[in-house]
């Protein structure tokens, strides 16, 4: 108690030496807790909008169905069983068909997944409603990055040949009665919608799907025979690891943040034992120990942290609520990294990242000022009040 | 050692290491103070009055023989023992006051009585009765660096005085001071040593203070030449 208080009187009475470090030391704290909301607020994002668009919550996959072996989407079909039959027709979950197809926009040869989706799913957010359209050619819609990799438009007409069941190769006409907005690449990039009866006449399977996508607001987990459940953990596990790897590069930033501001502190610590000498000999002259001496510099030392939570408190906090609000825009192109960025990141602050934040900083601080105050415990006191230097 | 003894030094030995040699600072001191001494440890520079009276003040321990204040052999006593002692039962003044800087002159006076863990009430009337016998109540609110060197002195003075010690050590406290201020200050200490009966142990070469002094411990080469009392006119 004596420590904080002499501590206090100390750092206050020296004015704008400590008032500088506080502000180094406040700055970082925000910088951190910024950085890492803005990590936090895109992870958080990223797995809102998966979870609308694309994983629901989890899916059920046909035994065959590997999404990286586009030869396997020819074996991975089977017939709707009845328990997921039922889901559907509540709108807890909804079937998708997958095959291979190839598009030719404007002469052009390019391969693409075609994903066969019921137009009245509410399950994710693919505006499939669109697909309800009467049309001499067959309704579809594409994502904006498919739009723009094969340079269509709305209301384009384009052919497409895919392989029915039997092996059979088909082509026709496609018109794209829409493009919509996503912020998650794998919905979009190389992919084309069109309705799930559409798609098994095409195929030549009716009644017939690759897999199921549950409602996110239903918990469907049974067995069921041919099909594989998987959760939304597991579907969302690449991204969760992306981002954590992300989370380890902006750790380096952290660092060499906080080993400035620690710096800073060691810097005035030194100093201190040096210009503080005759100080340090006159409190161990007036009977404090040597120990009570450290535990004096150490305190004010981590007590810079403090202050500086307080200071960053007053004018850090309503920044990052003003980042919280506005969120912040993300340079274009950055969609195309494969990973699910929303056009804004809106930095989310959990306590445990404040919290953690500010204990690392205080516990880091501390250690930093003790080790040069512990060159006070080797002081000679009668050449320290004298100010000889040691 | 009798009731009235605060200080025995017996065959006090106290060596410097200087290269692969020694330097023996004090050599053989034998003295005794009683309370209420207004003693000088007098003598040129580089005599031993200032390391004597660190032995005293428990900042330093002798090499050789012993020095027992207040009933405790320095040269035993642990670093948290010693601190106990200084914090306690001495007070300190020097020659360059050694005021705490950001510290205000109430702050300063104040310090010694945290130590002892003095209730808020009972330091606020201490300090202020301090404060009082150096005459700088006007001042509480000052910082060192606002005050003259004579004021700084006082509110060492006062700090010393503060926990009313049953010792005081002074090493050169008049040195960076004017003839006047000197004075003042002496007179001062003297009225707080009659009236508090609180022992001064002066180190000084300053003639000053030597013709306040009710004993005078000549110091040279280390060792005491002279141990004299010095009676007042009243007491002639």
């Amino acid at each position: 108690m004596l420590a904080l208080k002499l501590a206090y009187r100390n750092l206050v009475g020296a004015g704008l030496r400590t008032w500088l470090n506080v502000f180094v030391l406040s700055f970082t704290y925000i910088l951190i807790i910024w950085q890492f909301g803005m990590i936090d607020g895109w992870n958080y994002q990223a797995q809102v909008d998966m979870k609308n668009w694309e994983v629901g919550n989890g899916q059920y996959w046909h035994q065959n169905f590997d999404p990286y072996d586009f030869f396997s989407y020819e074996e991975s079909h089977a017939q709707i069983p009845e328990l997921l039959k039922k889901a559907t027709s509540e709108g807890k979950a909804t079937p998708i068909l997958i095959s291979q197809g190839t598009i030719y926009p404007d002469g052009r040869l390019q391969s693409m997944i075609l994903r066969g989706i019921s137009p009245e799913q509410k399950v994710i957010a693919i505006p499939s409603a669109e697909l309800n359209v009467k049309s001499e050619e067959i309704p579809v819609i594409i994502g904006q990055r498919m739009a723009n990799s094969c340079k269509l438009n709305q209301g384009d007409i384009t052919t497409i040949r895919w392989r029915d069941a039997n092996g059979t190769f088909d082509a026709k006409e496609v018109k794209i009665v829409k493009i919509f907005h996503c912020n998650v690449p794998s919905v979009d990039a190389g992919q084309m919608y069109l309705s799930l009866e559409n798609h098994q006449k095409m195929m030549q399977i009716p009644g017939q799907a690759t897999m199921f996508i549950i409602d996110k607001n239903s918990n469907i987990n049974s067995n069921i025979s041919g099909w594989e459940y998987k959760s939304h953990e597991f579907l969302m596990k690449e991204m969760t690891e992306m981002i954590k790897m992300k989370k380890v590069g902006g750790s380096v930033l952290y660092f060499i943040l906080l080993l400035l501001a620690m710096l800073a502190i060691f810097d005035t610590q030194v100093l201190s034992i040096f210009r503080r000498q005759k100080e340090i000999g006159t409190y161990i002259a007036m009977g404090m120990t040597r120990k009570q001496v450290v535990g004096l510099f150490t305190v004010e030392g981590a007590m810079h942290a403090i202050l500086a939570v307080i200071i960053g408190a007053i004018y850090g906090f309503p920044f990052l609520l003003w980042q919280m609000k506005i969120g912040i825009s993300m340079p274009a192109g950055t969609d195309n990294l494969g990973i699910p960025i929303a056009e804004k990141i809106f930095p989310v602050y959990g306590l445990g990242l404040i919290i953690s934040t500010v204990m690392l900083v205080l516990i880091i601080t501390t250690i930093v000022s003790y080790m040069p105050a512990h060159k006070i415990s080797k002081m000679n006191p009668t050449d320290a009040i004298k100010g000889k230097i040691q | 050692m009798e009731q009235n003894q605060l200080i025995t030094i017996n065959n006090l030995v106290k060596n410097f290491p200087i290269g692969k040699g020694k330097f023996t600072a004090l050599n053989g001191i034998n003295l005794t103070f009683k309370t209420g001494e207004f003693a000088g440890l007098v003598g040129p520079s580089g005599s031993g009055k200032t390391t004597l009276l660190n032995i005293i003040g428990s900042l330093d321990i002798p090499s050789e023989g012993y020095a027992n204040v207040l009933g405790m052999n320095i040269g035993k006593l642990n670093i948290k023992n010693a601190a106990i002692l200084r914090r306690l039962h001495l007070g300190f003044i020097f020659q360059t006051y050694n005021l705490l800087p950001v510290y205000s002159v109430y702050e300063n006076v104040e310090f010694p009585l945290l130590l002892i863990n003095m209730s808020a009430s009972q330091r606020k009337k201490a300090v202020m009765d301090a404060l009082d016998w150096v005459g700088l109540t006007d001042k509480i609110k000052s910082r060192p660096a606002q005050l003259s060197g004579g004021e700084c002195q006082r509110v060492a003075v006062a700090r010393a005085m503060v926990k009313k010690p049953k010792i005081v050590l002074a090493d050169e406290p008049t040195a960076n001071l004017d003839a006047a201020n000197s004075h003042n200050i002496l007179k001062m200490m003297m009225k707080l040593n009659e009236e508090l009966k609180t022992t001064f142990i002066f180190a000084t070469h300053d003639e000053k203070v030597i013709q306040y002094l009710k004993r005078k411990i000549k110091l040279e080469d280390g060792k005491i030449v002279k141990d004299e009392i010095i009676k007042t006119n009243k007491e002639l």
